[in-house]
């Protein structure tokens, strides 16, 4: 048995590390229990083929929290961003395309590229209307609600009367309407609309004509990059290298990292987390316990019902949770050629999704637990500015694919090489050479992820991002403070609010409650 | 379960139970209620007398309606122990106890009667559904959980004859069941399980059937039961003997939490009068957090037993102190033909009915051939139950 710690955190992926490294700042003792050999979780660079590497889950950074960086000062730890303001170049056919880099359209008609302009202004203070509460814990409703509650969603609900009379109206009338309504009110090129919905729903069960796919799609904007919102980074030596400064900074700052310590169950002693035991028997005693696990692997799995009580349990069980997404890689043997587009344009973030039918039916096979026929996708081939990844004259492609449902009736074992094959055939629709190039190819499934980066369900998210899932309802009422019902036991992961990306908030939040409510 | 009740239960808007036959047959009043989706009568001849023939002979009640479920696997206890307040590890097989559960917040769900079959099988007896919550309850532990109201027919055979009455019929061994003891015995052949349990506070003694053999045993008891003064009894006579009892019940005493649909409706075993039911010490159950949380800050409401002066009962009646601030309601009230009291059971919010206990009235209103007479009777809180013969423990009963 080994003991004497304030904080034993379950999970070294990017919120772990960053809890940790609030906490240990903060002067607590502090250990970091990760199951896999590295820190990292699902952001993370990996090894899929001798001598070539790709970010293994998450591939481009959103959102990762401003005073997260400040606060830990990644950039001193080694944070170094090979771009930070990633063009999106929706892909259509026959060389067509569309370049959206912030609110600048190319491609499409005066009146689109105006409109385009306005609406990306307009989301943008919708969406920095929302950002305080990223960092915030959030309130909590009912009768138990406190004066910090009352005051933080008075904060919420100023930030949105802050916004004007008649930009107040737009906000409550398209905060919980579908992408595609939005879209198709100011847009005649399809590419654009495709574009813009596929933002909305990457990562989620939804469709573009699914209630609330705005909001997720302001959820995305609320992050920033180089101090600018909306923007999208590409980090250099893949994710791995995000983490893998945060994980210097919690260890400066004097947390204890191991790796290969799997927690199997959260230790419960007079109703309290006490610590956890790891696999093989070992018991690691803390004075609290914080989370980094999905919410449903730590309340049904690491803890068990038996500690909770029913309605709580309930209301966990019945989480939604089920990924949507897969990701592929492949090693190429040279550099890809898409049809149509120029070099600057290759090192951006390429988006299949010509229209908005079609990543809507693409959706429809998903609601039937079928893999989508013609798949959405959103590739980069990120050794274009980063040789690190990849030999000499060699590149990475990493591309995040939807639909791809994680309980897929014809299940993954069977299924997936056909959907990798899909997959491919998809690109070469746009890149018609590369086929040829092909060294080596990986395809991680929802089920894959899942086992993996040991995220139930598979979900990017560790839940979705809903409507009835966010803000105070995330994960579920009665966590939604990083608190649980179990004295003792925090959540810092993505499931908590603000949820997922790579973005480090749930982290710090979470932080500060453990630093707020557990005396040293 | 027949496949009738599963798919085709809209067809049949209320249910016979399996001994409707008989009851159909003694009802002169024609005078039914509603249970459960079943109909049972409300009264068979004469409420007054049905109650009489419950303190002073033998009745018959048709519990058939009665919500069941069988509780069985390797966690059967841990199960139960995670639903119910009390601590069933101390619950042997061959027992019966008295449970209430709650929902997160500590507010009572409901209460009904844990059965204890064997080591790894339980039945609990309930007034509401519960399916779902208890397969929520489920989730984790190795248990099986399954409705069985429909395979299970009961009665409940009440009063001072009642034990006399049954060895009559040849039961060995029934005058040494103590109350809350079940076990099985053969009736004319059929497989039929008595436990020494019931609504009425008196002794008296309930009986499980298979649905197929619920008409002989009920023609045998009534045969046999000739000269025990046995009568069978509808739901109003019950329901007098249950406030005499002190006992309470989901739906008139308290809200059950899951059909509250204001959260400060429901109701916590503290505030029930049924802190004897909670045990803190056998780790965690479903609202122990709440509960504890409660019994640190102090509940908000008590339920007590009332003695209201004069002869008019109250039900429903709001209750006053120094006739001017509101501070409780009557549940449920009768006037008591054994105890020759007005008697009500009542829901007051704390202090009042707990250290505030005088100066309380309650305002009662009386028609007089269409004509309200408004009283404001004086009433005092005392113990409960206010009738409990020594017959309702005694073991072996005497033969009355």
């Amino acid at each position: 048995m080994s003991g004497g710690y304030d904080v034993a955190i379950i999970g070294g992926g990017h919120n772990g590390l960053v809890c940790a490294a609030y906490l240990a700042k903060a002067g607590r003792k502090v250990v970091v229990l990760e199951t896999a050999k590295e820190t990292g979780g699902a952001a993370k660079t990996e090894a899929f083929a001798p001598g070539f590497k790709v970010s293994s889950g998450a591939h481009l950074l959103y959102q990762l929290h401003p005073k997260v960086i400040a606060d830990l000062a990644l950039e001193t730890q080694g944070l170094k961003l090979v771009a930070d303001d990633l063009a999106t170049v929706a892909l259509g056919r026959d060389g067509e395309h569309v370049t959206l880099r912030g609110g600048a359209a190319e491609g499409v008609s005066p009146e689109d590229a105006k409109a385009y302009e306005e609406l990306y202004a307009r989301l943008l203070r919708f969406a920095a209307a929302l950002r305080p509460m990223l960092s915030q814990v959030p309130p909590r409703l009912g009768e138990a609600m406190g004066l910090n509650d009352k005051f933080a969603l008075a904060k919420l609900g100023w930030a949105i009367r802050k916004l004007g009379r008649a930009e107040m109206r737009e906000f409550l009338r398209i905060v919980l309407m579908n992408v595609a309504d939005l879209a198709e009110e100011r847009f005649e090129s399809d590419l654009l609309k495709g574009a813009l919905s596929f933002d909305a729903v990457l990562g989620c069960h939804l469709g573009p004509r699914s209630p609330t796919s705005v909001l997720t799609l302001l959820y995305r904007l609320a992050g920033e990059a180089s101090g600018r919102q909306g923007r999208i980074a590409l980090p250099a030596g893949g994710m791995g290298s995000v983490t893998d400064a945060l994980r210097r900074a919690a260890e400066t700052a004097g947390a204890e990292i191991r790796t290969g310590a799997a927690v199997t169950s959260i230790l419960v002693e007079e109703d309290r987390a006490v610590g956890v035991t790891l696999d093989g028997g070992e018991a690691v005693r803390a004075r609290c316990v914080v989370s980094n696990a999905d919410p449903k692997s730590t309340f049904l799995c690491l803890l068990g019902p038996r500690h909770l009580d029913a309605g709580f349990v309930r209301r966990v069980h019945n989480l939604r949770n089920r990924g949507n997404a897969a990701k592929l890689h492949l090693a190429l043997d040279g550099r890809p050629e898409f049809t149509g587009l120029n070099e600057a344009e290759l090192r951006g973030r390429l988006v299949i999704a010509p229209s908005i039918m079609e990543v809507e039916e693409a959706f429809n096979a998903a609601k039937y637990g079928e893999a989508s026929p013609e798949p959405a996708m959103e590739i980069v081939i990120p050794s274009l500015g980063d040789p690190s990844l990849a030999p000499e004259g060699k590149h990475v492609l990493s591309a995040i694919a939807i639909y791809a449902p994680y309980a897929l009736k014809a299940g993954w074992d069977t299924a997936k090489e056909d959907f990798k094959s899909r997959l491919i055939d998809r690109l070469c629709g746009y890149a018609p050479k590369l086929k040829e190039q092909i060294v080596a190819a990986e395809l991680l499934t929802p089920a894959d992820l899942e086992k993996r980066f040991g995220m139930a369900g598979g979900h990017w998210h560790h839940g979705e991002l809903a409507a009835d899932q966010l803000l105070m309802n995330r994960p579920v009422p009665g966590a939604q403070q990083y608190t649980t019902p179990l004295p003792g036991l925090y959540l810092c992961g993505a499931g908590a609010h603000p949820g997922g990306g790579v973005m480090g908030a749930a982290g710090m939040n979470a932080a500060r409650q453990v630093i707020a409510r557990e005396k040293r | 379960m027949p496949l009738d009740v599963r798919q085709d239960h809209y067809k049949t808007r209320l249910r016979g139970t399996p001994f409707h036959e008989r009851t159909a047959a003694l009802n002169l009043n024609n005078d039914w209620q509603r249970w459960a989706g079943y109909t049972v009568p409300n009264s068979y001849f004469n409420v007054e007398l049905e109650y009489f023939a419950i303190r002073n002979a033998a009745t018959l009640y048709d519990v058939s309606p009665m919500i069941k479920y069988r509780i069985s696997g390797a966690e059967a206890e841990a199960f139960c122990n995670r639903l119910v307040t009390r601590d069933v590890s101390k619950l042997k097989p061959g027992r019966v106890s008295y449970v209430v559960w709650c929902n997160d917040a500590g507010h009572v769900l409901d209460d009904g009667t844990l059965f204890r079959l064997g080591e790894r099988e339980f039945r609990l007896c309930s007034q509401e559904r519960h399916l779902d919550w208890l397969l929520d309850c489920a989730l984790g532990f190795d248990v099986a959980v399954e409705e069985v109201t429909w395979d299970i027919a009961g009665l409940a055979l009440q009063g001072p004859t009642s034990c006399a009455l049954l060895r009559r019929l040849g039961l060995d061994g029934i005058a040494e069941l103590r109350p809350f003891d079940h076990r099985d015995f053969a009736l004319d052949g059929h497989e039929v399980m008595i436990s020494r349990t019931g609504f009425t506070g008196d002794l008296g003694y309930e009986l499980w059937m298979d649905p197929e053999v619920a008409l002989p045993v009920w023609d045998r008891l009534f045969e046999a039961g000739q000269l025990h003064g046995l009568r069978p009894v509808g739901s109003a006579a019950l329901d007098l003997a249950r406030i005499e009892a002190g006992f309470i019940m989901t739906g008139a005493d308290f809200v059950p939490a899951s059909h509250a649909l204001r959260h400060t409706r429901g109701r916590s075993p503290f505030e029930l009068g049924l802190d004897w039911l909670v045990d803190f010490g056998k780790g965690h159950f479903n609202g122990r957090r709440a509960l504890l949380e409660e019994k640190e800050k102090g509940s908000q409401y008590c339920l007590v037993g009332l003695d209201i002066q004069g002869n008019k009962a109250a039900p429903h009646a709001l209750i006053y102190e120094a006739q001017s601030v509101e501070v409780g309601q009557v549940t449920s009230a009768m006037w008591s033909p054994t105890c020759k009291k007005n008697i009500a059971l009542a829901s007051f919010r704390r202090p009042y009915g707990d250290s505030i206990r005088n100066d309380l009235w309650v305002e009662i209103y009386v028609l007089k051939e269409l004509k309200w007479d408004k009283l404001m009777a004086r009433c005092k809180v005392v113990d409960r139950p206010f009738f409990t013969p020594e017959r309702r423990r005694a073991t072996p009963p005497g033969d009355y």
